[in-house]
């Protein structure tokens, strides 16, 4: 029979523990904000259907889309600052990748809930006089939101989980925080499950949400 | 309905074309101040397309439009007019499209202010108060709280005629308004439509309704693979027609016009 050792693991690094849970939100909160505005950028220009605007943006989001997270975190880290020969703090070269990740798929988000809107919405508004921006600001985008939250915020579920890859490049964030206490406890399993258990609790909330959103969105 | 003096809008050998498709080839025509003019043709034979060149919601191949003193030389390449310029253009012209097209974000009172707030600029309780009397004209005050969805079709229609008339336009512009209603609900939009058109309202019509047509219409013009084919009084063209492919289009309303054709007469 296993020997479970709790308080050992627990209440010897309060302050470790705390500190890995502060950081992977401020990553998971930092990139989906981070990945939402590129989103609406690169989202609008691929409205613009300009080819010198629409190109880039569909290599970037190809690119990003059809390379794993965990490279994308190890290459941001250790790639980035030797192509621009410029140091660049640990935390923000690991958090560029997952945002940049993030991005992409706010932008095919963005983009697939503007052109979801009914073209009759566009012609109506155009035929009563409005110019674009009043268009997406007065008719286009208020439905247009709507439709993009369920979708957002199941990525950012997502998004939350893949903060968890961080600890590959040492930032400390619950998953490093884990390895840490194992190395210095030789208590993996009750660290690993406790590990598990916080990322539950954090992220059903969420889920819950996102699934009434999604409900009241079938409407 | 003055048939003297300079029409209010003057269209010049309009085409259209998609790539290879030429959906308008050539069309010229001149609407005067009060007048009804009917848009009668086959499906495809480039009706609507041409009521959308008009306010330029298509952008016409080439061709010249003239709304009151202003000119839209279509035939040099990027001469259609940018942002506010060519917003405030389209919103001299009310139009009403055949799936009404409401704003679905919007109560039936928003649908008919925000034209009057965002591009006139119109403060917002003095578009509350035209809002209001055009929602009362097309007798839907009672509804203003209401979302678009939850109005029925006739309803919605009216509505999205309020929406027009609210911007004070130059002319009407109709696309099939009553095509995708219930039969029932035809009768309703119709009616406000004759009202219009007696009041003096300049109007263009796009329809299939013949026998509104020959009632409302003072002129009639049959459009035959993006050209006019023949136009003329409504007495002319719809009831006893020579040209032989109008006689074939109008077969198939048979019954709605002639001697004892019209709205109410039916």
């Amino acid at each position: 029979m296993y020997d479970w050792n709790w308080s050992m693991v627990i209440f010897g690094y309060v302050p470790l523990w705390l500190n890995g849970v502060l950081t992977t939100l401020a990553y998971a909160v930092g990139t989906v904000i981070g990945g939402l505005i590129i989103g609406v950028l690169c989202g609008l220009g691929l409205l613009a259907k300009r080819w010198y605007v629409t190109a880039p943006i569909h290599a970037y989001v190809e690119l990003f889309r059809c390379t794993p997270v965990l490279v994308q975190i190890v290459w941001f880290f250790f790639a980035l600052p030797i192509v621009i020969g410029v140091e660049i703090p640990a935390w923000l070269a690991a958090g560029i990748g997952l945002t940049l990740y993030m991005g992409c798929f706010a932008t095919e988000i963005f983009r697939g809930g503007i052109i979801s809107i009914d073209k009759g919405q566009w012609q109506a508004a155009r035929a009563v006089g409005m110019t674009y921006p009043q268009m997406m600001w007065h008719v286009i985008l208020p439905q247009a939101i709507r439709r993009m939250i369920p979708p957002f915020v199941n990525q950012s579920v997502i998004q939350f989980k893949n903060t968890a890859l961080l600890y590959v490049v040492a930032v400390p964030d619950l998953m490093y925080t884990g390895y840490l206490v194992v190395s210095e406890t030789y208590r993996p399993l009750e660290v690993y499950t406790g590990v598990a258990v916080a990322y539950f609790v954090l992220l059903y909330p969420l889920t819950q949400w996102a699934k009434r959103l999604e409900a009241k969105s079938d409407v | 309905m003055s048939e003297n003096g300079r029409p209010i809008l003057e269209l010049r050998d309009i085409w259209k074309k998609y790539g290879d498709f030429e959906a308008v080839r050539g069309v010229s025509f001149d609407v005067h101040k009060g007048q009804v003019l009917a848009i009668i043709g086959p499906s495809g034979c480039g009706k609507s397309t041409l009521l959308r060149c008009i306010n330029a919601l298509e952008e016409p191949s080439s061709g010249t439009v003239r709304l009151g003193d202003d000119v839209i030389n279509y035939d040099n390449p990027g001469s259609l007019p940018k942002g506010r310029e060519l917003a405030l253009f389209r919103s001299r012209f009310g139009m009403v499209f055949q799936q009404f097209d409401l704003f679905q974000n919007k109560t039936v009172l928003e649908n008919v202010m925000l034209g009057q707030v965002v591009v006139q600029r119109t403060p917002k309780d003095e578009a509350v108060t035209v809002a209001r009397r055009f929602l009362a004209r097309v007798g839907l005050s009672d509804f203003e709280d209401r979302m678009p969805k939850a109005l029925s079709g006739g309803q919605q229609q009216r509505v999205a005629i309020a929406r027009a008339l609210a911007l004070d336009p130059e002319v009407l512009l109709f696309d099939e308004v009553t095509s995708a209603l219930d039969p029932e609900l035809v009768g309703e939009v119709l009616v406000v439509m004759q009202d219009l058109a007696q009041e003096g309202a300049t109007m263009i019509l796009v329809t299939h309704e013949m026998a509104f047509a020959q009632d409302v219409a003072d002129h009639v013009v049959f459009m035959d693979a993006g050209k006019v084919g023949v136009e003329g009084p409504p007495a002319e063209i719809l009831v006893d027609p020579e040209n032989e492919r109008l006689k074939t289009f109008l077969a198939r309303f048979h019954g709605e016009t002639g001697k004892a054709g019209g709205l109410g007469s039916t």
